[in-house]
């Protein structure tokens, strides 16, 4: 008897967005008084971090800091149109209709400030910090506040635009069967090292190496933890998750979270990931969608590694011990 | 049954209001109280993200009956930061180390670290894992929880120092 150490890897391909009515999502944004950029959206953030994403996109459109972004989610029935967050879609549809609407409304900023400062709005730049100024005179400048104000209450102007994203369906060839369903494909591999225990069949994971093509990175710091909680909730499903019993009666079934069982701090593997970014032409600013494949190659590279540790193919979730056991007793014929 | 008045410290204030008989102290924090950061997750003891602490202890307030607790002293996420809204050693650390997604067990994870911390300002991994092994987090995989919180507990050793 003993513990016997595999690894194994898996690799996955993972397209963003869907192929269904166009998969289109709209924003609106719109100063305030005081030059706070509201940007409406139907889209929700359910903890994913699309706010802090595509408050980002707005912030580097306008040229404003991130402070002046504030990012309003709060009704699907009166903001402007969104199919909705999956599809690992967020990211990729709404950061490319909130880059659209910025565009439209730092133009209209823009020509604000151009009659404030009684030049022409092709020689105003923004500096990054809330002045819009003549470039090559950086004395001459606005502040966002100011040129809000005077937009509203003496030129009478709204500062604001809108934004869509909209990748017409596409129908497959129908001699080849040829199409193109997504706007990009982000990568990823995983290794996995596993010690399996051949007397009780218990799987741990040991290390866990995540190497991921996204794209690019709008976030370093939520592309990571999406990465790690992604492996986490992998190998969740791979060792422990199952909602239906592992035996014929339902009263075998787990009811309630002391035994519908997850890892927990105490069961999470080392983990080591790596990022790498080649630019998606259609991604804002580059950007993939990396939502639910973050989950998906921890769970075949743990099955390669049970195989790799102890020469049990399994094929069916979860690898429970029983399942490991059963497995051994087949090689052995016992 | 009618319903009883019950005095608590909340936050080290002193708070009075009425509940009916098996109230839980989770839905008097949120339904009477307000206080919404102990977070009402399974209700059924299973997740941790309605820790607080009780006379210092930390407790799933789902599973308290607040009327067995008159008296009591109680601590929520609410009273952590000082009063001039300035973070705590942990909320410090959980933010810089950026050990939350969602935020929903965040509260919960806060407070047990509360607990640890001032009963062992200087905890091993193992330590810190054991503590938080009654809280579930769906979104962050742990990892930078448990940094976050050895990271607290170097943060108010040094203040100590100091």
């Amino acid at each position: 008897m003993a513990i016997r150490r595999g690894r194994g890897y898996a690799a996955v391909n993972y397209p963003t967005g869907m192929n269904l009515g166009g998969d289109p999502s709209q924003a609106l944004i719109h100063a305030t008084t005081t030059g706070t950029f509201v940007v409406s959206l139907s889209s929700v953030d359910l903890g994913q971090g699309l706010k802090t994403v595509v408050a980002q996109c707005a912030a580097e459109v306008l040229g404003l800091p991130y402070g002046n972004i504030l990012v309003d989610t709060a009704d699907t029935d009166t903001g402007p149109h969104c199919m909705g967050t999956f599809a690992s879609r967020g990211t990729h549809r709404v950061g490319n209709a909130v880059i659209m609407a910025a565009t439209e409304a730092r133009e209209v900023m823009l020509a604000v400030a151009a009659d404030e400062l009684e030049v022409d709005a092709g020689d105003l730049e923004t500096d990054g910090s809330g002045f819009v100024q003549v470039k090559g005179a950086e004395q001459k400048r606005i502040h966002i506040t100011d040129l809000a104000l005077a937009a509203h209450f003496k030129q009478g102007r709204t500062i604001s635009g809108r934004g869509i994203f909209l990748k017409e369906k596409n129908d497959p060839v129908p001699e080849t069967g040829e199409m193109d369903p997504d706007s990009c494909q982000a990568h990823a591999c995983t290794v996995a090292v596993v010690d399996v225990d051949d007397e009780t069949g218990v799987v741990e994971v040991v290390t866990m190496y995540n190497a991921y093509e996204i794209g690019r990175a709008l976030n370093p710091a939520t592309v990571a933890q999406q990465v790690e909680g992604g492996a986490w909730m992998g190998m969740s499903h791979a060792l422990f998750e199952a909602t239906e019993p592992y035996y014929p009666a339902r009263s075998h079934g787990p009811a309630d979270f002391s035994e519908y069982l997850m890892p927990t701090a105490a069961d999470i593997p080392e983990q080591h990931s790596a990022i790498l970014e080649r630019p998606a032409e259609s991604g804002p600013f580059g950007a993939k969608g990396i939502g639910e494949m973050t989950a998906n190659a921890p769970i075949p590279a743990i099955a390669n590694a049970i195989y790799d540790a102890c020469g049990v193919r399994l094929t069916a979730m979860p690898f429970t011990p029983e399942r490991v056991l059963r497995g051994l007793d087949a090689l052995t014929g016992g | 049954m009618a319903s009883t008045v019950v005095s608590l410290r909340l936050n080290g204030r002193p708070a009075e209001f009425l509940a009916r008989p098996g109230t839980s102290l989770l839905s008097s924090l949120r339904d009477s109280l307000g206080l919404m950061a102990a977070k009402r997750g399974c209700a059924q003891g299973g997740c941790g993200t309605c820790t607080v602490l009780l006379d210092g202890r930390p407790v799933m307030s789902c599973l308290v009956a607040v009327e067995t607790i008159e008296g009591a002293s109680v601590r929520t996420l609410e009273g952590v930061a000082a009063d001039d809204g300035r973070l705590d050693a942990v909320q410090s650390a959980f933010l810089d180390g950026f050990a939350t997604q969602c935020g929903f067990c965040t509260a919960g994870m806060i407070m047990v670290a509360e607990s640890l911390l001032a009963g062992n300002p200087d905890p091993s991994r193992d330590e810190v894992v054991e503590a938080i092994s009654g809280n579930v987090c769906r979104c962050t995989g742990y990892a930078s929880i448990i940094a976050a919180i050895l990271d607290a507990a170097r943060r108010k050793r040094e203040v100590d120092v100091v």
